[in-house]
């Protein structure tokens, strides 16, 4: 149903990294979720509509209106690395 | 008899104060966690303030609602603030949060007493609280046994005696589970009821939170207390609540029940289904009409979930990223980052579910999968449709067996079918809610599920308050049971 490529494939869009072992165990452990989920296949759905939730509300809006959240500092302390009132991430860009 | 109700009794006949009663629930978590880990934070300071308070204004005269003074278990999927939130994940051992989930804020100005956070599967993905990164929870009948899941710690600390009630989430049967294993009241409530502002998302589009109670008037008062529309969850349904607890009554004359017909036989312990098919011969003496109903594509609820909700929580969980909170994995380069601290953060069954559902909503395989899925959603609402046309309240049994041995279900698969039961209610946004209906041999607690139209929970308390007065099984107590 799905090869160790496509698990790495997956992973890589998930960014989540794998070791051999958890990749080898996905490639069967998933396989055999996708092949039971199979079964949906046996029934016919042509014509039915997708349910995407399960009770319908529709166009829920409020006033757009900035609400300042008065504790900052509570966000931003929580932040793994930080400097100032920035969130610190690894360099992005190359140098060149 | 309920717990709130006794002890509202004490705290307004001065019988015992608030910070009394919180201290004996305190003092029964220090004894009993040893045993059960139910906990994964303790807020004992607070919880004492919280009392002192509840004191001060029983001392001045002032009326207390129902819920003031009673120490309660919130599961630790939904934000406290100030309150280490963890999801039972590595990733967010340490993350406390900068605000308070509406659910918790509710009780909080109910007076309610949080004594702690409570174990679940992590990110509330399982069904036997075994995926939390920090502790196995016991069932409180047999400590070798799981409590069920994902609100294991829940449902164990409520049917111990650590706390009064609890919260939980059940995004596919996750509060019913564990009620019937560990032999208490949980119900899910209708998709909308309760707003999911500040719960952890896992599948937004299934995700409810609901009680546990000891009893079913617990449930419903505490139901009562975090019920209403919110309009910071765009998904909460503007709804007049009804009172739950005025909706008991002693017979049920008139109540069309029906028995679906595909949760019973095949694959089903057969304690579970006599003490199932018991219970269903009690409703008909209190005077319901019952009636066998098919739901033929109850069937399809495992495949149809297991492509849903690890989609919706592949696109959840995406932000968990290591940027503005929780771990972070220390990399030269911005994707090694992301891909080294999801894979450190992370335990086998998220990673799992993300991987199931990054693949089912990827390129090419989107209408094969999650379009289906989605279909085959509409297919179980039109069987419950059908269903209410007919009768008031569906039953079945919560789970097709009783609690099992930690370790003895490890295939995921095999794990994931154990759900079939509740999983069609959270498809189609039904309230559900199990109720304790006998015991199996080993003396292990089977749960019953009643399962109601749109907004009936009423009915659900209804049915399982009348079912509850008939018989004795609701005060059965497990024998480290700590009398409060």
């Amino acid at each position: 149903m799905i090869d160790l490529e496509q698990v790495r494939k997956v992973a890589h869009l998930a960014r989540l990294e794998l070791t051999p072992a958890e990749e080898s165990q996905f490639t069967t452990q998933l396989s055999n979720i996708l092949e039971y989920v199979q079964q949906l296949d046996t029934l016919d759905t042509a014509n039915v509509e997708p349910t995407t939730r399960a009770i319908e509300v529709s166009n829920i809006t409020r006033p757009d209106q900035l609400q300042p959240f008065p504790e900052r500092e509570s966000i931003l302390a929580e932040a793994p690395e930080r400097e100032d009132d920035f969130f610190k991430v690894p360099k992005i860009l190359d140098d060149d | 008899m309920s717990a709130i109700r006794e002890l509202h009794r004490q705290l307004t006949q001065k019988a015992r104060s608030a910070v009394e009663i919180t201290q004996a629930h305190l003092d029964s978590v220090q004894a009993l966690e040893p045993t059960l880990h139910s906990f994964i934070s303790v807020t004992a300071d607070q919880a004492l303030a919280q009392a002192q308070q509840i004191d001060e204004k029983i001392a001045a005269g002032d009326e207390i609602g129902p819920l003031a003074g009673i120490p309660v278990g919130i599961k630790d999927n939904l934000c406290t603030r100030g309150i280490r939130t963890t999801c039972a994940s590595k990733f967010l051992e340490h993350f406390v949060p900068p605000y308070e989930s509406t659910a918790t804020q509710r009780l909080a100005e109910a007076g309610a007493i949080c004594i702690g956070k409570t174990n679940l599967d992590e990110f509330a993905m399982g069904s036997s609280t075994e995926n939390s990164a920090f502790q196995l929870t016991a069932n409180p009948w047999d400590p070798a046994r799981v409590p069920g899941g994902s609100s294991g710690g829940s449902a164990a600390a409520v049917a111990s005696g650590e706390c009064a009630i609890a919260l939980g989430s059940d995004t596919g049967g996750s509060i019913r589970q564990p009620a019937a294993f560990c032999g208490v009241v949980g119900l899910k409530p209708t998709y909308g009821l309760v707003s999911r502002y500040g719960l952890v998302a896992f599948a937004s589009s299934l995700d409810q939170i609901g009680p546990f109670g000891r009893t079913v008037e617990d449930a419903a008062i505490l139901l009562q207390a975090v019920a209403g529309h919110d309009p910071k969850d765009s998904t909460s349904l503007k709804v007049e609540i009804p009172d739950y607890t005025q909706c008991f009554k002693p017979s049920l004359k008139g109540r069309r029940i029906g028995v679906i017909q595909e949760t019973l036989g095949e694959g089903i312990d057969p304690a579970v289904e006599t003490a199932v098919a018991a219970a269903v011969k009690q409703l008909q003496e209190l005077g319901a009409e019952v009636k066998t109903i098919s739901c033929p594509q109850f069937r399809y609820g495992v495949s149809a979930y297991y492509i849903i909700a690890p989609s919706e929580a592949s696109a959840n969980l995406a932000r968990y990223d290591g940027v503005k909170y929780g771990l972070r994995s220390e990399q030269s380069s911005l994707l090694s980052m992301y891909a080294k601290t999801r894979a450190e953060g992370f335990g086998p069954e998220v990673k799992r579910r993300i991987m199931i559902g990054t693949y089912a909503l990827s390129a090419g395989y989107y209408d094969a999968y999650y379009l289906k899925a989605q279909k085959v959603r509409t297919l179980i609402k039109q069987d419950f449709e059908r269903a209410f046309g007919e009768v008031d309240v569906l039953v079945s049994p919560t789970a097709p067996t009783t609690a099992f041995k930690a370790g003895d279900v490890d295939d995921p698969l095999s794990l994931y079918l154990l759900d079939l039961m509740t999983i069609p209610v959270n498809l189609a946004g039904l309230p559900g809610m199990s109720l304790p209906c006998g015991f199996d041999a080993s003396g292990l607690p089977i749960g019953l599920q009643l399962i109601g139209n749109v907004l009936r929970e009423d009915l659900l308390f209804e049915v399982g308050h009348a079912y509850e007065q008939a018989t004795d099984w609701h005060t059965r107590r497990p024998a480290i049971y700590a009398a409060q």
